[in-house]
């Protein structure tokens, strides 16, 4: 056996043969900045059914308080109101400062990225301050499973959250120290899907988890 | 400072684990001291440990799939013998030893054997049949196989120091919970399945986007050989399940490490969560190891059968919606939870549908020999009988989907026969036919075909005596993990059982064989045109072994079997396709981010198996260390010069211009 054996078939160039039209003769290989931001989109859609799977937990163990507090006992919505405006305004900066990437505008990318920090990093405080204002009042997240599933959900998202200001800083140290190179935006790019993708994560998590907590 | 680490970890009052160990450790050294003493290692180091090259990557998961094979087929044939020993006796191995060997014995096969297989071989051939250069992100398939080998090491680890878990492959919770697993050997189990599957995570996202994303001109989606399509919905199966196991055990982590109550019986944990949340994945997981294997079948029946796939577009709607019905049928698993005739039937039925797609598959692989010139060689052998014992494991799975037949034979052995007549008729057979398969074009020669054709005929007979008493077992009441029995009834099947995994073994010890002969007589099996069995897709238009571009010029695709429709056009026309013009090629320079980044990773896991907390912050740190040094650097790409790639494909062509001659002057 060897190649070119064997029996012409009645398929000269291969079965399905059309002639190559232009779309097909165009669609070679798509380029690096197309390829990278969908390979991270389809990390984001993993990285959310793993937080469906959080949610379903949630949904599950909301009711088994274990005789202790529930989320109407315990939720400040003041509080993670506060939360909630930070993050949406720090994704808009976030925005600001791709463009200011974009348009090679230093100025403006280091400030709305500063800002976007300065947003995240209070969100997370805000966060701390409720769980430890949790934990002082005994609401831990070993007293229930509906703790648990509380502190994992929210918790999970937080260290999205801390995941991302790290990113960011490491982003902001490489523009300062390489300038806007194509990879660097590239991977500027995916930091953004990626905030963007906490913020709509945020939103479900505060429409389930804290106004659910507090209908009737 | 060593946290719960202490000598009493290392089990010197326990024999044969220790031997064990002590085996492994002596032919560990021993390679390390050929690997020093030889001066190879700055060749493994550049060549093989920081490649980025998809092909180095998947013969490397091939290569770690079979070294685990062995650990665990071992592990089987301890549980084999001690079944046929242990017969109103204690047998050789005491009860909380034969459970640590029924826990890795399934990790190990699932995770370390089935998994790196299937991977390393969609990681090998799929940029090659779609005809580009390399997969989407090559550092990142790195990453992936050393994290991989970062979960396997640790399942190996934990037999020396310490424990591994006493809770079967699959750790049911309340008894994987800290107050009836005190040890570490569940930590060992939830850490390295965490380590790997991240490392498998990262080879899904990285072939879907290739697969999607990367593609030869012309090659539409409806041309695409069916193993790209069957590794397309392995791999979305992979991006859609395992996040949910990472989220699964890590609430079981959750619970042992942090006193947090998802899975316990105290203060309002929900059991039945855990058995819901680990088979959303769980089924989805047997079709991520089966799909490649059919799509290997596809390949290989078709070049074998000499015609092209019968009904390739009902194969791609039957692939697609196997993958959609995959995650409509968890609850088979468990019909015994009580959840009420209504959902069990429901879910029995959504099962039984699952074999419609199924055996249109199995009719088109029929359909497609029917009428060919079949040639009988190592990889449709194991296809062959792939087609029969996997009917065989499907029917019963069929029975096992009806649930009152269930509530019977559920965790008996007859459970424990099925799942190993699909995953070694399928997976397994389908690996096996893969290996012998592209053999040749990872390395440029043959696997010996008689011993490959012994060792075939071994393994299916040996599967056979094997597990064919389980399924009688299961149904004389026999339920699965006994270290020990009273009725006598069972113990003639068993030694029969134990019989067979003596064939599986010489099956196994001629494998090897097969690999040492063949590198042996190299030389006489050299495939010197690229294109040993006569191929039809993209594969086998390249040299044996592929240059590290792969192609010199993205080959122009213009219908479904491209490279079947060049050799035809070649033979009409009595001559090859003009030369092409040849440029430079960029390719992406090697890199240690991915051996570095799970060496971190394994020390993080060890410390965070054993609390020791201080060393957790160095594994964490250096493991970000690592992405910061590799994100820094400038030159992320090396030129091939476009001397260089003509010099590599005119070689090619002069040996495919060769064959061709020789076929026109036979004629």
């Amino acid at each position: 056996m060897s190649a070119f054996q064997g029996i012409a078939g009645p398929h000269p160039v291969g079965r399905g043969a059309r002639q190559p039209t232009a779309e097909h003769g165009a669609r070679g290989l798509w380029s690096k900045r197309i390829i990278t931001g969908y390979g991270f989109w389809i990390f984001l859609l993993s990285d959310i059914v793993m937080f469906s799977a959080f949610f379903a937990t949630f949904a599950v163990l909301v009711d088994a308080t274990a005789g202790g507090p529930s989320g109407k006992d315990l939720f400040d919505l003041r509080s993670v109101g506060l939360e909630t405006v930070c993050l949406l305004v720090s994704s808009f900066t976030c925005g600001l400062g791709s463009i200011g990437a974009q348009t090679r505008n230093g100025l403006w990318f280091y400030s709305a990225m500063t800002v976007t920090f300065v947003l995240g990093a209070a969100f997370l405080g805000l966060e701390i301050r409720e769980f430890a204002s949790l934990v002082a009042r005994g609401a831990g997240p070993a007293r229930s499973a509906f703790l648990s599933a509380f502190f994992t959900l929210v918790g999970c998202h937080g260290l999205h959250v801390t995941a991302g200001l790290l990113w960011l800083l490491t982003m902001m140290a490489q523009v300062f120290a390489k300038g806007y190179r194509p990879d660097i935006l590239r991977r500027l790019l995916c930091f953004s899907l990626f905030w963007h993708t906490l913020d709509i994560i945020w939103v479900a998590l505060f429409s389930v988890v804290y106004l659910m907590g507090f209908a009737p | 400072m060593l946290g719960k680490l202490s000598w009493d970890a290392i089990p010197f009052d326990q024999p044969i684990p220790l031997f064990a160990a002590g085996m492994v450790g002596v032919v560990i050294v021993g390679v390390l001291a050929l690997i020093t003493l030889k001066g190879w290692l700055p060749y493994l180091w550049r060549e093989w440990i920081t490649s980025v090259d998809h092909k180095r990557i998947g013969v490397m998961y091939v290569f770690l799939a079979m070294v685990m094979l062995l650990r665990g087929f071992v592990d089987a044939i301890m549980m084999r013998s001690q079944q046929a020993l242990a017969f109103q006796a204690p047998g050789y191995l005491p009860p909380e030893h034969y459970d640590q060997i029924f826990s890795a014995h399934g990790t190990l096969m699932i995770f370390f054997v089935a998994m790196p297989f299937v991977i390393g071989l969609m990681n090998f051939v799929v940029p090659l049949q779609l005809g580009v250069r390399d997969v989407a992100f090559p550092t990142l398939n790195s990453v992936g196989f050393w994290l991989t080998a970062t979960g396997a090491l640790l399942v190996n680890i934990s037999l020396v120091v310490g424990e591994f878990a006493r809770t079967g492959w699959l750790p049911y919770p309340p008894l994987s919970e800290l107050t009836y697993s005190p040890g570490v050997g569940v930590d060992y189990y939830l850490w390295a399945l965490e380590i790997s599957g991240v490392g498998t995570l990262v080879a899904g996202i990285n072939l879907v986007t290739t697969l999607l994303k990367m593609h030869a001109p012309g090659m539409t989606y409806m041309r695409m050989p069916m193993f790209c399509w069957t590794a397309l919905a392995s791999n979305l199966l992979i991006v859609a399940a395992f996040p949910i196991l990472t989220a699964t055990l890590a609430m079981l982590l959750l619970d042992r490490y942090l006193g947090f109550h998802f899975f316990t019986n105290e203060a309002g944990g929900n059991v039945m969560m855990f058995m819901n949340l680990i088979w959303a994945w769980g089924h989805p997981e047997v079709y991520i190891l089966i799909l490649p294997a059919f799509g290997v079948f596809s390949e290989v029946i078709a070049t074998f059968s000499r015609k092209p796939l019968f009904g390739y577009r009902s194969m791609v709607m039957a692939t697609m919606a196997i993958c959609i019905l995959s995650f409509t049928v968890w609850l088979h698993h468990f019909f015994t939870m009580g959840a009420g005739a209504d959902v069990n039937a429901i879910f029995g039925v959504l099962s039984m549908i699952i074999a419609v797609p199924t055996g249109v598959k199995v009719f088109n692989w029929l359909f497609t020999m029917y009428g060919g010139r079949v040639v009988y060689s190592t990889p449709i052998l194991w296809s062959l009988g792939f087609m029969v014992t996997f009917v065989v494991g499907g029917m019963t799975g069929v029975l096992l989907a009806v649930p009152p037949a269930d509530f019977l034979l559920h965790n008996s052995l007859f459970l424990v026969a099925h799942f190993h007549n699909v995953i070694i008729g399928g997976v397994l057979f389908g690996s096996f036919a893969g290996y012998n398969y592209w053999f040749p074009k990872a390395f440029g020669f043959r696997l010996h075909d008689g011993l490959g054709k012994a060792a075939f005929w071994f393994w299916i007979i040996g599967f056979y005596v094997a597990f064919m008493p389980l399924y009688v077992l299961g149904l004389m009441g026999m339920t699965r993990r006994m270290q020990h029995y009273d009725v006598p009834a069972w113990h003639p099947w068993l030694l029969i059982a134990a019989a067979g995994a003596v064939l599986i073994l010489v099956g196994i010890i001629l494998q090897i064989a097969q690999i040492v002969v063949s590198i042996g007589h190299r030389d006489t099996l050299r495939d010197t045109t690229g294109d040993p069995w006569n191929g039809r897709s993209l594969e086998w238009s390249t040299p044996s072994p592929p240059p590290a571009f792969n192609f010199a010029v993205l080959p122009l695709i213009e219908g479904e079997e491209p490279y079947w429709g060049i050799k035809q056009r070649a033979i009409r026309q009595a001559r090859l396709r003009d030369e092409p013009a040849y440029s430079e090629i960029e390719m992406p320079r090697n890199s240690p981010t991915g051996f570095i980044c799970a060496f971190f990773a394994t020390v993080m896991g060890f410390a965070l198996i054993w609390h020791i907390w201080w060393l957790v912050a160095v594994g964490a740190l250096g493991a970000f260390a690592t992405f910061v040094v590799f994100a820094w650097r400038d030159e992320d790409e090396y030129a091939i010069s476009a001397d260089e790639v003509a010099r590599i494909d005119r070689a090619n062509r002069s040996a495919r211009a060769e064959a061709l001659a020789r076929l026109q002057s036979a004629r």
